[in-house]
């Protein structure tokens, strides 16, 4: 699969995860976050952006609790839990707010 | 990617063998996993042109290899015993669902090319040739078997359905046709260490985390050490359990118990995952490779006792594998397997479960708790099939039934059993084990919790329960999903560590 943008392909596997994170654009994932049918806020961009960042500093998607944690301290203590997040991303912060941020899936038993 | 629309199935009081329907769940089938996948774990990296020829050669090599697998192709009598007591069929109708006919993709090719009766006439025996609709068959309902084994408890031969299906995977693997999911977890396992993929420093800025975490909610410094030479312990946990909610609330009970008894304690990066999913995909040689991580792990550490987290196939590979696997246990011949149990303290079980380890310190009085801490909630158990029907724990037959409970009696005052033939070694699969935790299977996911769900509403119903605590990994991610399509809230499922660690006593901060 692939999403065709502005005159460039960008590369998605079988599950619509961008298949290079290098490729990523806010752009980009304004169409990732149409496809999971998710209207983008300011709340939204501020988890995708923590992603990106955590990402880049340890090859991964960080924890719920670390990224629940950073929000709260962030946003107030009432946003720290995963309720908030699924209220933003209500397949599941893990794995939803990953495809947008143009991060691989996080496997295994969760 | 949206999802695909099914119905959910409705809850009765009364589970209903199904009307059939078949072909109902024909079209569900996992991703391919890519040619990287499968060659890092040395499978051919697509379907071989002579895919024929090795299926039947790799079942002919299995025959050989296990004779169990043998017998269970040849004693079914096509009794019909297992046909409603698996959780897939009951909640899709799917008459290949019944053990018996999803067995028999694989008995009527082991009949067409192995058995006289089949080579000579094979219509009167239910002999069939493997076609390539076969095959896509066989990948299609060898992965709507969680391999949970309730239909074997039901078997008069005590056919083991999930050798079966092991097999089915195995000489997919072998042809090419293996399956995405576990296939690219294994490798991470191998390259990173763990199911997630999680590299050392996320697992150390994790850990430091959740110790902060502990001391801002108690104000005691409790430790999650990782890689820590000479500490007394050794735990291996699913990757889950650092990861995912509600799986990390067990893994802080782990730490808290640690602490309370003063036992020294260390997670390690390289075998930082208790999950061995080759046991899923039927390879023994898999099993023993991410099995080997842990022996080196320990031998490095230098660790006199392993621990097992709550992890519910983990436990079974652990129990009954690890011995000759790696020597931890007695049965390892191989130098480092006897190097390990000079190692190791005889004065412990090896490995020790989690729960063995806390029920254990409860039972000599070592751990204090605050029962009442837990009021707030109405709890059951739920059985995890690999612990209930492939290991034991403690001293006594049944362990793994009473030992779970009486942990969860010992830190909670509300606890409610669901009904009699939906627990202990009856119990229902939580519908995501084997392999099937995956996006793509949802549909066969959410029917197969069906039974469980049934089971559920009726303790719900009765008695206000609100926590369903069980010991696994996948179950725990299972029902997060599944739970709101049947209108329960995702947050009632939790570990039995998460319990404890709710109730736990840690003395002065």
């Amino acid at each position: 699969m692939a999403i065709e943008l502005n005159g460039k392909t960008y590369e998605t596997d079988e599950e619509g995860y961008l298949t290079d994170i290098n490729e990523w654009n806010e752009d980009v994932a304004k169409i990732l976050a149409q496809n999971e049918n998710i209207d983008m806020t300011e709340q939204h961009w501020e988890v995708i952006e923590f992603l990106r960042e955590y990402y880049n500093e340890f090859q991964i998607a960080p924890a719920v609790r670390v990224l629940t944690k950073a929000i709260g301290k962030k946003l107030g203590p009432e946003k720290g839990n995963s309720q908030y997040l699924y209220e933003l991303f209500p397949y599941g912060p893990g794995k939803q707010a990953c495809k947008i941020a143009g991060l691989p899936k996080p496997t295994g038993c969760i | 990617m949206a999802a695909a629309e099914f119905t959910t199935p409705e809850m009765k009081e009364f589970a209903e063998v199904p009307r059939l329907q078949p072909g109902a769940m024909a079209q569900s089938k996992p991703f391919l996993a890519s040619d990287k996948m499968n060659e890092a774990l040395g499978f051919p990296g697509t379907l071989v042109p002579d895919w024929h020829e090795k299926a039947i050669g790799r079942l002919g090599e299995l025959l050989k290899k296990y004779r169990s697998l043998k017998v269970y192709l040849d004693a079914c009598v096509h009794c019909g015993a297992c046909t409603d007591k698996c959780h897939y069929f009951l909640g899709s109708g799917d008459p290949k669902n019944m053990p018996v006919a999803r067995q028999d993709l694989l008995r009527g090719v082991y009949r067409r090319h192995f058995t006289l009766a089949g080579k000579l006439m094979p219509k009167l025996v239910g002999a069939q040739e493997l076609t390539r609709e076969l095959l896509d068959d066989w990948f299609n309902y060898f992965h709507q078997c969680s391999e949970c084994r309730r239909c074997s408890v039901f078997c008069p031969y005590g056919i083991d359905t999930a050798e079966i299906t092991m097999a089915g995977r195995d000489i997919l693997d072998t042809v090419g046709y293996g399956q995405k999911y576990s296939n690219e977890i294994i490798g991470k396992v191998h390259k990173v260490g763990n199911n997630l993929g999680l590299p050392g420093p996320a697992l150390l800025d994790t850990l430091q985390g959740l110790e902060e975490d502990v001391k801002e909610d108690t104000g005691v410094d409790v430790r999650y050490p990782l890689d820590e030479k000479g500490a007394e312990v050794l735990l291996i946990t699913p990757s889950a359990d650092f990861f995912a909610e509600p799986h990390v609330e067990s893994l802080i009970g782990y730490g808290k118990v640690f602490h309370a008894a003063g036992i020294s304690w260390t997670l390690s990066s390289k075998a930082s995952e208790a999950a061995n999913f080759g046991m899923f995909i039927g390879s023994y040689e898999q099993m023993r490779q991410v099995a080997l991580r842990i022996r080196e792990a320990a031998l490095e550490l230098g660790a006199k006792r392993i621990v097992v987290g709550e992890c519910g196939h983990a436990w079974r590979v652990a129990y009954s594998f690890w011995n000759t696997l790696t020597g931890i246990g007695a049965g390892g011949e191989d130098p480092f397997a006897l190097q390990l149990q000079n190692q190791l303290d005889p004065a412990h079980k090896q490995p020790t479960h989690i729960c063995e380890l806390t029920w254990d310190l409860i039972r000599r009085g070592a751990l204090k708790f605050d029962k009442a801490a837990n009021d707030h909630r109405v709890i059951t158990f739920h059985d995890s099939c690999n612990v209930a029907r492939a290991s034991r724990m403690g001293d006594a037959p049944g362990g793994q039934f009473d030992i779970p409970r009486a942990i969860i009696r010992a830190v909670a005052n509300n606890y409610f059993e669901m009904p009699a033939g939906t627990t202990h070694e009856a119990t229902f699969c939580c519908g995501g084990g084997g392999g099937l935790l995956t996006d793509e299977l949802i549909e066969i996911r959410v029917k197969g919790a069906l039974p469980r769900m049934d089971a559920l509403n009726q303790v719900v119903e009765r008695h206000g329960v609100n926590f369903m605590a069980t010991i696994c990994a996948i179950c725990k991610a299972q029902f997060t999903k599944v739970l709101p399509y049947y209108k329960f809230n995702r947050g009632m499922v939790g570990g039995v560590h998460q319990l404890v660690s709710t109730a736990i006593r840690l003395g002065e901060a």
